[in-house]
């Protein structure tokens, strides 16, 4: 009984630790995508995010300052997309692209001429990490069965920036269904001329949409680098943008099913990891691979309109051109 | 007057003949787009510590100083044909297809088998099978996503992207489970018989009694340019390219002339696809000689780059696969000689240009028609 419980608290707490930066990250371009901006650049301002952080960190020791340079660098990223896209009216998946090439490409350029240690950061000590948050009352609540345990496992201990996220996707939900801001940030993506009409600027909702967007990358990948990880290495996103892409299309752009999807997806990461090589009755060993591409395929079905039905934000995509 | 420098500003120009002449479109502006990427890459070469101009020196000399070197470059420039080809014929078609690693990499899948399969049989037969199964393999990959865009209404980005990572799982479940080479520790298949190797430049050319040094480009190069003329030939001289374009221009009007947008969405994604698995014939086929992980190696994003830079147009796609060519082969070669450059440099290069020929295209076109207006209006007056 005790060992089910604690099998089952460890599949939660990792479900937990990867799930945070998809949320994040999904929770971002849920934020642009509402607003009328594309964004599959995640991957990109994601892996800057890690970079800047754990760099920043190493040479200062102050995570904190990290997790400002990793925002501030996503962001920067994040007006880049916005100056194509809404300034220019460029096309908005090719500068998605070019934002995911160019860090994937920069990111460990600098790292090497930087730090000399073939593309990544040095490991960082304990206390250039983002730091756990201890609550009062673990060893006063450890006697009590079943609640013990899991105060213990899953509520004690969380990195500070897991609550962050909890704090975000609560806000997000409030943001997008009592905020005006987040109302007119719907109103943006579903029907930008009936906005402009209002007389509100569909050019100043849609920056604001990206740099909320940068922001919430910029802490995604600080996670990634300098709370989960303990420095930046090559390629450290390894696709968690595209999954959070993917998880935002999967919770048809809305805030909880968004939040359902991304946990959906780590759980399946964290089964993956326990199940390697382990047998299963009538199917025998199921390869990783079939697993790790659950979330790919099951997008797919999703778009396809086999499991129901995805609709995007109307002028998602679409550059806004006033009408002269 | 005023109403013309309005219009110009929103981007008409290029439509009002005797104005803005048409080089300016698909020449100058490119040239500018690609050389205000080259300045931002400057700026990090700097940002790293070295000197930019010496670096772009080396570059060239590395790529195209010497023989070798321009073989090399070739073989590079080979796989950008392929995956140039397979971007722009998409996006004559209205599709943006960013699935030409997942497709390439299922087109070295296809090579590969009939490598493996045929032993002792002569290179020609083998080398065209390769062609066959290369194409057959990336364009069904291709055609799914094309298929749920069509028929389903799945948005064809995002449905290609997922591809990529579905091949990916695919290829390392079928090399580390089903293909692997019996015995081996790392996830490839066992070589293939040398005598179905496609054969390399070098050694072609020495039948014809020319010599030239070694290096791993092969016989694709050749069936890459025949691929750009048959490209032109499909999409500018035959029916099926003219409905393509058609239905990229104006989806409604296709309709309106009697042409079905989702076979041609799926007949275009299908060409594309097989265009992107030739990359398997360049690369299994002609220079691996068995198939192993990751091969591809981002040869799908720079098509992207190369379709965007080349304007859609196989004469600019051969020339724009150059200078990606001339990058990746320079590139290398540079990160070797100075201790603070790595090979990613080369990405940063590839993403600020697409980030300028692509996203930003029109940054400097207003600028560029004000001039030219203003040049021709005072012709004009004076």
């Amino acid at each position: 009984m005790d060992d089910a419980l604690l099998v089952a608290l460890l599949l939660t707490d990792a479900t937990i630790r990867v799930a945070t930066p998809l949320v994040l990250a999904a929770f971002a371009a849920l934020y642009s995508e509402r607003a009328g901006v594309v964004d599959i650049g995640l991957e990109g301002k994601m892996l800057a995010g890690a970079f800047f952080a754990a760099a920043v960190a190493s040479s200062t020791g102050n995570p904190w300052l990290g997790l400002g340079a990793a925002v501030a660098a996503s962001v920067a990223l994040a007006l880049v997309h916005g100056f194509a896209c809404i300034t220019h009216k460029g096309n908005q998946v090719v500068s998605g692209m070019a934002i995911n090439i160019l860090v994937a490409g920069l990111a460990p350029t600098l790292a090497y001429a930087w730090f000399r240690q073939g593309g990544q950061t040095p490991l960082l000590p304990g206390e250039a990490r983002l730091p756990q948050v201890r609550l009062p009352g673990v060893e006063a609540l450890s006697a009590i069965p079943v609640l013990g345990p899991v105060y213990r496992e899953l509520i004690d201990d969380a990195n500070v920036l897991i609550w962050l996220t909890v704090l975000l996707v609560v806000a997000t939900h409030w943001v997008f269904t009592r905020s005006r801001f987040g109302l007119r940030l719907r109103a943006v993506g579903e029907n930008p001329s009936a906005v402009d009409t209002a007389g509100l600027s569909v050019t100043r909702l849609r920056y604001q949409a990206v740099i909320i967007t940068g922001v919430l990358t910029g802490i995604a990948g600080a996670y990634l680098s300098t709370a989960h990880g303990a420095g930046f290495v090559r390629d450290m996103t390894a696709g968690k943008g595209y999954l959070a892409l993917a998880a935002l299309i999967f919770g048809k752009w809305r805030p909880w099913p968004t939040l359902f999807a991304c946990l959906l997806f780590a759980f399946t990461d964290a089964v993956q990891v326990r199940l390697q090589g382990v047998p299963l009755p009538v199917v025998g060993v199921i390869p990783v691979q079939f697993i790790q591409m659950l979330p790919y395929v099951l997008t797919v079905l999703l778009l396809a309109g086999f499991v129901g039905r995805a609709v995007a934000p109307r002028a998602s995509g679409v550059p806004y051109v006033k009408e002269r | 007057m005023a109403q013309d420098a309005a219009q110009g500003v929103t981007g008409r120009g290029f439509d009002r003949p005797g104005e803005v002449p048409g080089w300016v479109g698909y020449a100058l502006l490119p040239l500018l787009n690609l050389l205000a990427a080259l300045v931002l890459s400057g700026l990090v070469i700097l940002v790293i510590g070295e000197n930019p101009l010496d670096v772009l020196a080396l570059l060239v000399t590395e790529a195209v100083g010497y023989p070798e070197a321009i073989g090399y470059t070739l073989y590079y420039t080979t796989s950008y044909i392929f995956t140039g080809l397979a971007v722009a014929i998409a996006f004559h078609c209205g599709l943006f297809n960013i699935g030409g690693e997942g497709q390439a990499y299922l087109g070295g899948l296809g090579a590969g088998l009939v490598g493996l399969a045929l032993t002792g049989w002569p290179w020609p037969v083998a080398a065209l099978g390769a062609v066959a199964l290369s194409a057959l393999f990336g364009a069904a990959w291709a055609a799914v996503p094309g298929w749920l865009q069509a028929k389903r209404g799945s948005h064809i980005v995002i449905t290609t992207i997922m591809f990529n990572f579905i091949a990916a799982a695919i290829m390392t479940y079928l090399l580390v489970d089903v293909l692997i080479r019996p015995g081996s520790q790392s996830p490839e298949t066992r070589e293939f018989d040398p005598g179905v190797w496609l054969p390399t430049m070098d050694r072609a050319l020495g039948w014809l009694g020319v010599a030239i040094p070694a290096s791993p480009l092969n016989l694709s190069f050749l069936w890459a340019l025949a691929c750009c003329a048959l490209f032109y030939l499909f999409l500018w001289r035959t029916r099926w390219g003219y409905e393509i374009r058609t239905v990229g221009r104006n989806e409604r009007a296709a309709v309106y002339a009697g042409i079905s947008p989702a076979r041609n969405i799926i007949l275009a994604m299908a060409i594309s696809g097989a265009l992107a698995g030739f990359v398997g014939v360049n690369e299994i086929m002609g220079v691996q000689h068995r198939i192993l992980l990751n091969f591809t190696g981002g040869v799908g994003f720079v098509g992207i780059a190369v379709a965007l830079m080349g304007r859609n147009h196989p004469v600019g796609i051969v020339l724009a696969a150059l200078l990606f060519g001339v990058l990746a082969q320079g590139g290398g070669q540079v990160s070797f000689e100075y201790p603070t450059v790595n090979r990613e440099l080369v990405m940063v290069i590839q993403g600020l240009v697409i980030l300028f020929a692509g996203a930003l295209e029109n940054l400097f076109k207003p600028q560029v028609e004000a001039l030219f207006r203003r040049r021709g209006g005072g012709a004009a007056h004076g």
